[in-house]
Order: structure tokens, then sequence, then C-alpha cells
């Protein structure tokens, strides 16, 4: 019920938004449902998946999709997330939690300035 | 020297996916806008983009056991669901203030996310 609850407010704030439901998913996974942050951070990826095909369908059928510039950004960053995944494994629980928090507020001021 | 640029930010992209569970969108959207993309392109590619990143990463996920599945169905379904009416909404509202808002809270959550991670005994 939790997690129903989580989907709800992931996909209405990221498309009023723009930013990704990932934003929303942790924080909510760590707090609300007290998920440990490996565990939060892993499965928001698998159910970002999900919600990223379905977008990308509807943009597609709009003509918005320039699949040349998706490669250009995304293939380097399915590169780098294979590391980014190790190095999370081997950091201290604690220490992906704070330096999550310096992230969240990194976007927050982001979004003000933005 | 723009796609260096965009490739860089690729990169950083997928450290954040990798370290913190998001997609990468965040950092896509205004390096697909900066290349010249429209609000809507650059949307729309970014969540092309988003793909390949959350494929290898939750591939990498699972393989450390980290990932809960029945939860990744759940919490993916129902968004993609709710973000169709968060788009309708999304037109109604003036976005200026709401976006202020939620910076706001976003400050609440990191503070007691690091909170916890200061006073959890783990």
């Amino acid at each position: 019920m939790r997690l129903v609850l989580i989907g709800l407010v992931a996909g209405f704030f990221s498309a009023l938004f723009g930013v990704g439901g990932g934003v929303v998913i942790v924080p909510l996974l760590l707090l609300f449902c007290g998920w440990q942050a490996r565990a939060a951070a892993a499965t928001s990826l698998a159910a970002i998946g999900i919600t990223a095909v379905s977008g990308v369908i509807a943009y597609t059928l709009h003509g918005d999709v320039r699949v040349g510039y998706a490669a250009l950004v995304g293939v380097p960053a399915a590169v780098s997330v294979a590391g980014a995944t190790a190095l999370q494994q081997r950091l201290r629980i604690h220490t992906i939690e704070l330096l999550f928090a310096a992230f969240l507020l990194g976007v927050a001021v982001w979004l003000f300035v933005k | 020297m723009t796609y260096v640029l965009a490739i860089a930010l690729g990169l950083v992209a997928g450290v954040l996916a990798g370290m913190f569970g998001v997609g990468g969108g965040i950092l896509f959207v205004p390096t697909l806008v900066v290349l010249g993309l429209g609000p809507h392109e650059a949307t729309g590619t970014s969540l092309l983009a988003i793909v390949p990143t959350v494929v290898v990463g939750t591939w990498r996920q699972s393989s450390y056991g980290n990932v809960r599945w029945r939860g990744a169905l759940v919490i993916g379904v129902v968004a993609a669901a709710a973000a169709q009416g968060g788009v309708a909404l999304a037109e109604a509202l003036s976005d200026a203030t709401l976006r202020k808002l939620f910076a706001g809270l976003l400050v609440l959550v990191a503070a007691q996310i690091a909170w916890r991670a200061r006073h959890a005994d783990r």
C-alpha cells in the first residue's frame, strides 16, 4: 500500500517538476518505508525503467524523441553507472545517505534558481 | 566542445544513477536544451537516455542482491499512470511557486536523511 502511494507521488511530482522519479522515490523508501540506502537506490532504478519506457512511448508518438542525442548522453551514463554501482556497494550506508542528502540539497538549490 | 561537455555530463549522470538511484534526467534535460533541443524534445529524449542507464544500473544492482522486484514493479507501474495526471495538472498550475515549495520540501527531506544517517547506529 505504501509502495502504491510512493508510485503515485513519484509519477505526479516527476511530471509536475520535470525531476526524475528517483528524487522522490528514494527519500520516500528511506524515510517512509525504512529501507536502507542500497535497496532504495536499486529498486528506484528498476521502477524508473518502467516509467521511462512508458514516457518514451508517449513522447515518440508526438515525435519528440531524438535517438542520436539520447545515445550521446545515455551511453556514457550507462558506462559510468556500472562503476558507480560498484562504488556504492563498497561505501558504508550512512556515507551513501549523507551524500544523498547533499545531492538533494543541490537539487533544491537548482530548482530554486532555475 | 559542446559534445565533449554532453558526454562528460552523461558520465556524471551515470554516477548519480549508480550512487543514488535517480535516473539522470535532472542532468540530461538541461544538457539536451544546451544542445539545442526544445523543452518537449529534451524531455522525451532524456527519457530514452534514462533507459540504458537504468537497465545497466538495475542489472549491476541486482547482481549485488539490492533490487526488490515486486516493489519496483508496483512503484513503476503506478508512477507511469500517475505521470499522466501530473502532466495535465502541470499545465493548469503556475509552476514557479510550486517549484520553490518542492525545493523547500527537499531541503527538509535532506535534513531528515542526514539526521538519520548520523544517528542510526549502523
